[in-house]
This record gives C-alpha cells, structure tokens and sequence, in this order.
C-alpha cells in the first residue's frame, strides 16, 4: 500500500507567499525518494507537509491510508531529521537519542538498550557521554540520526540533513545512510539541493523548481543497489545527473520573470 | 594552577593592595583626621575592637537579604511560570511588574514600615521587592527563549506539556535564570540596607544600615568605614557564591562557562 498519498496539495502561507504549487504524490513502501531542486522550489514545505508540521492550504495528505492521527502507532511511524543537529546542549548524547523513548514513558533499562543499538549503529558507541559542543558536525548529525532510529521508525524524513557537512564526510554518510536503508527496511524521503546526491541515494528523484514552487518531474534512478563510489564515476550516473541538470536549467528559465 | 587562574586572582589582588598602599600613605602624609577619612590600619583596628557588635549586626543583615533572596526566587520563578503558560496574562500583568523595576524603593518603604507591623517581615518585604524583577524578567525570558528546532522536535514525539516544560524549557532558561540569580542577590543585599536605612531612622533595627547610620550621627567614622567594608565585601561573597552556583549548574555545557581553547 502506498505510504504518503499526497493528491493536489499546496502551500499559500499568511503573507500571500506561494510557496508550493498543487503537488501529486505517491511513496510507496522501501522507496527511497528524493525531492530536488533549488532554493525556494518548495521542497522543505512539501517535507513539513508530509511530517504534519504544517498543513496544506488545499488538497489533502494521507498516511497508510488514513490521517495523521493513527501515525505512530506500531507499522506506521514516522521521524524526522532536521537540517541542523537540534540535539539538547545540556545532555549527553546517550541523553539525546533515548529523548523520544523517555517522553514515551519506555522503561529505561529497556531504552538504554536500543540506545546502545542506535548508537552501534551509527558508529558513535564510544561517545555515548559526550556533550554535543564537544563532537564534530558530523558526529552531531549521526547523534541525530541515532536519535531518529530509535524509535524503530518506518518512514524517515530528512531536510537537507548533510548540507552543513564537507565532502567527505558527506559522502560517507550517505553511503551509511543507504546501508541503514536496506537494513532495517525504511522508506524515506530525503530533501536536497545536490543533483549528486539525489543521484546517488535516490530509487526516485522528484525535480522541483522555484517561482512558483512547483515539482517538473519524476526521474526513476534504475541502478541497483548496494552502490558505492564506482556508481558516482560511472557513464551511467553521469547521465542521470546530465538530465536533472538539463530539467533544473529549463525550469529556471521558464520561471524567469520578463524584465 | 594555569596562568589563566592566576592572572584572575593576582591581578585584582595587586590593584588592591596597591590601593590599600596608597591610600594608607596619602592619609598619613597628608595628616588627615580620622573623623575625615581613616586609614586602612585605623579601619582594620576598628573591625578587630568593635568585631562583636558589626558581626551581630552582619548576622541580622545577612538574615534579611537571604529571606529576601529566597522569597524573590521563589516568587519569581513562579510569576514567570505563570507569565509563560498565558500571552494574555503576560501582557496584562508584565507592566506592573516593571513597575517594580523603576519605582524607588527608598520612596516606598516608609509605606510598607508604616503598613507591616513586625519590623523583620517588613524589611524583609522591601528587599524582596527590590529583588523580584530581574528574576521575573530572566525567567520569563529564559522559558520563552527555547530553540524552536527543539521546540518542533517534542512536538512531534508528542510531548506532554508537563514534559515539554520540565525537559525543555527548564534546561533552556537556566543561563538566563542563572544570571537573573547574580543580580537579583546583590539587589537583595541593597534593599535590606535601604529598607534598614529607612527603618533605621525610626530606631528599631539592628543590622549593619543602622551601624552606619548610628556611626554617623555620633561622628564614628572608623567604625562607618567598618561596616561599610562589610556590607561591601557581602555584597562581593553573595555574587561569588551566585558565579560558583553558575559554574556548578552549566559548567557541563554552556558557552558562559567553558574554557576557550588556545
């Protein structure tokens, strides 16, 4: 069954900004979909639709079939990454990934133990007592994403959650994020202005454009998984990011307004 | 001990007792009269001799401040809870509490000496007005200034707003509580020596204002000097105390506590 239904949904926000014009949208289970485009092409608007952060101004959402109330239950959860770590400053990290399992009212020996799971997870065992001011950008992020797994989630969503990250660090993230993805079984929906990344991670890109902002395309990335970084250099993933490219430029053009 | 800690204690340390040196001096060179300005040794013989009747009179005021303190912090830690659950509260009742703020206290404690009967509740009333807005004000500041990544975040694990108070907003407001807690000591310690001032006209009290004020009407310098070192030095000992507690609360991981590497 498809897991976000989204039909003819759009964002006008207070002050008369259309940030989002009509979407239709399928996300169908262990899809790994990407919403690309530049800035103000909506696609973080569309992220905070899906996570009910906000709502649409028309059209409507549905989640495994049904509204946002029944999320959350077992089978249908749903997290979301931010773009910045948002981790408590005054908690360990242990602290910060176990937050939704104590404001759950789990037991804490019992939380303790799927912490030490997120945490192998991500890589970050060893610093389980550190303080967030004392980790790098990159290990705040995998904190973030610890904290976002442990609550066994279905669907995961992330706005742009690697663009504060350098090159390397991103790379290697991503490569940790598709094993995640395999291994227990997500779907997500991943925000990025990064025509390489969305090429690298995506089953789906969804192209988006600014002015107004409006998805142009659905590009199927047909390349199995797992991929490494001889899928980056290959002839095939330069094709992939020639057409986006070619989309993204059309689109900008034709949004141009006339002087 | 790092060269950091050192220079904190040494440098003021030496301004001091350069300033000590030199006033002993100027006082002495000059031959003023100790009923004008006492010197430093003249002080310090005066502190030793009169010692039993300032440190009675250093218990009473610190009495008062603390009762103070202690009734501003609860107060206003409560008026801030209060202030944050309701905008409409906050707007109808937040200008009355910076009248608090700007009205002299000086001006109304004769008001609340006149108003309370027992002598210690209504010095310990005037302090505490004077004591209450800065926690009032960083308080409320502090619980209202939560980041709203972290804000969006308990949202949507559904927090309870009990959990979203306890977890987040507590921890977010302690710096700013913290720092209300620096001024609001001192200001405690003021409002009891102005409150006794007032009080002290009338001859009731027994705290070091009322030293001075007597010091002062019998030409007692030396001893002015004395109690007026005391006041001064509580007044430092309450906002060292405050530094440590900031210390001991947010050492762990605020940015006004750590060290910066070099």
């Amino acid at each position: 069954m498809t897991i976000v239904e989204i039909r003819a949904a759009d964002k006008v926000f207070a002050n008369g900004t259309r940030a989002l014009a009509p979407v239709d949208l399928g996300i169908g289970p262990g899809e790994f979909i990407t919403l690309l485009g530049p800035s103000g092409c909506g696609k973080s608007t569309l992220l905070k639709m899906i996570a009910n952060l906000l709502e649409p101004s028309s059209g409507t959402l549905r989640w495994w079939g049904g509204g946002f109330d029944h999320v959350g239950t077992e089978g249908k959860k749903l997290v979301f990454v931010f773009q910045d770590a948002t981790l408590m400053p005054w908690a360990s990290v242990r602290g910060n990934v176990r937050l939704p399992l104590d404001l759950a009212g789990v037991e804490r020996a019992a939380a303790d133990e799927r912490v030490n799971q997120a945490l192998a997870l991500v890589g970050l065992s060893k610093f389980d007592a550190a303080y967030p001011r004392q980790l790098s950008g990159g290990m705040q992020m995998r904190a973030s994403i610890a904290r976002a797994l442990v609550t066994d989630p279905n669907l995961l969503l992330m706005d742009e959650p690697f663009g504060a990250l350098d090159e390397f660090t991103r790379n290697k993230l991503d490569q940790d994020l598709l094993e995640l993805w395999q291994k227990k079984n997500l779907s997500v929906v991943f925000v990025t202005h990064s025509i390489y990344e969305a090429v690298f991670l995506s089953t789906r890109v969804v192209v988006m454009a600014a002015r107004p902002g409006r998805v142009i395309e659905q590009v199927v990335v047909d390349e199995p998984y797992p991929r490494d970084e001889r899928f980056r250099v290959s002839q095939k993933f330069a094709e992939y990011a020639r057409r986006m490219q070619e989309l993204l430029a059309h689109a900008n053009t034709l949004g141009e307004p006339a002087h | 001990m790092n060269q950091a800690r050192l220079a904190s204690i040494g440098l003021p340390l030496a301004v001091g007792v350069v300033f000590l040196a030199l006033w002993q001096f100027l006082v002495t060179w000059l031959d003023v009269p100790r009923f004008l300005v006492p010197s430093p040794t003249v002080i310090a013989a005066t502190l030793v001799e009169d010692w039993s009747l300032l440190w009675t009179s250093l218990l009473f005021t610190l009495k008062i401040t603390f009762l103070a303190f202690a009734a501003a912090v609860v107060l206003g830690t409560l008026v801030a809870f209060v202030f944050v659950q309701s905008r409409l509260i906050e707007t109808a009742f937040f200008p009355y509490a910076v009248l608090l703020q700007v009205t002299p206290i000086v001006a109304i404690a004769p008001l609340i000496i006149i108003w309370i009967k027992h002598p210690t509740a209504a010095l310990v009333v005037c302090a505490t007005l004077v004591a209450l807005f800065p926690i009032i004000s960083n308080t409320t500041l502090g619980l209202r200034s939560v980041s709203p990544g972290l804000l969006n975040l308990f949202r949507m694990n559904k927090a309870t707003r009990t959990q979203e108070l306890v977890r987040l907003r507590v921890p977010s407001a302690a710096p700013y509580f913290f720092g209300g807690l620096r001024i609001s000591s001192g200001l405690a310690l003021i409002g009891a020596v102005v409150a006794e001032f007032v009080a002290g006209t009338g001859g009731t009290s027994a705290g070091l204002a009322y030293q001075i004020l007597q010091a002062g009407f019998q030409l007692n310098i030396p001893r002015l000097f004395a109690a007026l070192l005391m006041i001064t030095l509580t007044g430092v000992a309450l906002f060292m105390g405050m530094v440590l507690l900031s210390k001991w609360a947010l050492g762990g991981w605020h940015e006004s506590e750590l060290v910066q590497e070099r």
